[in-house]
């Protein structure tokens, strides 16, 4: 793309100070957490003397490391299942279309607009009589199919991108669909594939109505064990600040680092 | 896609069964759960009360709609999903105008500006009540008290409103993420000949950038409706609902009824209300989707 040449350096400082306005509350939050608790509540001010005190205290608590695990294993565990579920399915609505694709795929989107609350009554009894309620497996379960509707959309999407006539070429070679899927189209559509998991990593990781609603304490994933803090007020800010930055900044590498790819995927391919 | 005349029917068969374990587990997902949700919605059951469950037929949600909390949801449902929409995708549409322009540090800047999208609800919501919001100690009443103005306690003054910035906040960074990518498809050389023959910028907005985004709005607004309909973090983490009703939408009055009166049978009846009402955004939604597909 040709550069526009602008010459007008006000466009840049005005990009450039509401990029801080809307990263503000981001990094005040760092900040406070590298305070202590009574500077967070002093007034404002970026300069003051750096403690780590906070994070030792929040790690001190056992629980920190505990509720991160969860959250990791929870949402490595969907996500990998998500996958495992939708690419078959992608890749036979992608490869082999029958008539009823186009209205499948678009059933699957609307049952995304199911409002989980609608549900939530039976979702509840059901864990609680199969005996998932605060469990690692009933929360993955729930995930699992709470991202496969994007999931098969984003993985369809990008293996219909993808060269046909490699894989014609393997099925004349004699590869059945078993070695067509895991030597061309798996190898092939590795971009896509990581993209559609690294989103759906960040979507369950941020998930907050089913964590709240599903888990009390073993279970609980980082969503729920931040929101616990809503109650103390005051004196623990500086901790909160430190434990809600140690709970976003992985997810938040990881956006950074994939929010290229993720664009496409999340889009449906609408937006090129 | 060549027809293969004799072919097809195997063809079928084994695209049907490479695609039957995803729909089959959604169509159990969405079916046992809906189906049991519309039973429990026609019982007179509550957690708390012994004995079994009563068939009542349509007390419940007789009972539903002669509350008047329910009007007060549904519509706070749709004042905060429409505020928060027109505040995204506007202040999206703009940003992501700005955010094309060549400037130093562009890269470092639209990163910022994005980051608050990965932010877990339940942690942007704490910062806003906590660090930002606060009326005595956050840094929105140090800001306005600096300036000589009395402190705004904001989740009892204006709740609505603290909501639809907590949670605009979230979503207008998206809504720039999408709208970037679709932006830099646009043709600069039409811009430039519209420039030539003497458009202005806000006719060169208005004329060649909006119609160029559309497609991406209508994907923003899609998937934005889809998060929105359903908002709780927010809610729970900051107002719980209050004060009063002021911030209690549609997601939230299912979840004091279900979980904290204990009574399945009335959230089960909140929960259809809540169900079509999704639907029939979504009927409207998927065909714009549909027609996005056909193109």
């Amino acid at each position: 793309m040709s550069a526009v040449q602008t010459k007008r350096p006000w466009v840049g400082v005005l990009a450039w100070v509401i990029a801080l306005i809307i990263f503000f509350p981001i990094l005040w939050m760092v900040l406070t957490g590298f305070k202590t608790e009574a500077d967070a509540i002093a007034s404002p001010s970026l300069f003051f003397t750096p403690t780590l005190e906070s994070y030792v205290e929040v790690q001190g608590r056992a629980d920190y490391p505990k509720h991160a695990f969860n959250s990791i294993t929870i949402s490595l565990a969907s996500t990998l299942l998500a996958l495992l579920i939708a690419i078959p399915s992608a890749y036979a609505m992608a490869f082999l279309p029958t008539k009823r694709t186009k209205a499948t795929l678009l059933w699957m989107l609307s049952t995304k607009m199911l409002p989980p609350v609608g549900v939530l009554m039976p979702i509840y009894l059901l864990s609680r009589d199969l005996g998932l309620l605060d469990t690692r497996t009933g929360l993955t379960i729930v995930y699992t199919m709470m991202n496969l509707p994007i999931v098969v959309w984003m993985l369809y999407t990008f293996f219909k991108d993808l060269p046909r006539d490699i894989l014609e070429a393997g099925r004349m070679d004699g590869a059945n669909t078993f070695q067509e899927v895991t030597l061309l189209l798996l190898p092939l559509s590795m971009p896509g594939i990581a993209s559609t998991g690294l989103l759906s990593i960040i979507l369950s990781w941020n998930e907050a109505f089913w964590s709240l609603n599903l888990t009390a304490s073993k279970a609980a994933p980082l969503t729920a064990y931040i929101a616990s803090f809503s109650s103390p007020e005051g004196l623990f800010w500086a901790k909160l600040s430190a434990a809600s930055t140690m709970a976003i900044a992985p997810i938040l590498i990881f956006g950074w680092m994939t929010q290229k790819q993720m664009v496409r995927g999340l889009t449906f391919g609408a937006v090129k | 896609m060549p027809k293969r005349a004799s072919g097809r029917t195997v063809g079928g068969l084994r695209s049907l069964s490479l695609q039957a374990p995803a729909v089959t587990l959604l169509l159990l997902w969405m079916l046992i759960p809906l189906g049991m949700t519309l039973w429990f919605s026609f019982q007179h059951y509550n957690l708390l009360m012994p004995g079994e469950p009563s068939f009542v037929g349509l007390e419940n949600y007789e009972y539903l709609f002669t509350d008047p909390s329910l009007w007060r949801a549904m519509g706070n449902t749709l004042l905060m999903v429409g505020w928060i929409l027109v505040i995204s995708v506007g202040g999206g549409t703009l940003l992501a105008v700005l955010f094309q322009q060549e400037f130093k540090g562009r890269g470092i800047a639209r990163v910022l500006a994005i980051s608050p999208f990965f932010v877990m609800p339940t942690v942007s919501a704490l910062i806003w009540k906590n660090l930002m919001m606060h009326p005595d100690n956050g840094v929105l009443a140090w800001l306005t008290e600096s300036v000589g103005l009395p402190a705004i306690d904001w989740f009892s003054w204006v709740p609505m409103t603290s909501v639809v910035i907590i949670v605009s906040w979230q979503w207008l960074p998206f809504a720039l993420l999408i709208l970037l990518t679709a932006i830099q498809s646009l043709d600069e050389d039409q811009v430039e000949a519209a420039r030539m023959d003497g458009a202005g910028p806000v006719d060169i907005f208005r004329f060649i950038t909006l119609p160029h985004l559309k497609r991406a709005i209508s994907v923003v607004i899609m998937i934005e409706m889809i998060f929105l309909l359903t908002l709780f973090a927010e809610i729970y983490v900051t107002t719980s609902g209050g004060p009063g009703l002021a911030t209690t939408n549609l997601a939230f009055l299912i979840y004091i009824q279900a979980l904290l009166d204990f009574d399945v049978g009335m959230a089960s009846a909140g929960g259809v209300v809540a169900i079509i009402l999704a639907n029939i955004v979504a009927i409207f939604l998927v065909r714009l989707v549909a027609r996005n597909l056909e193109e």
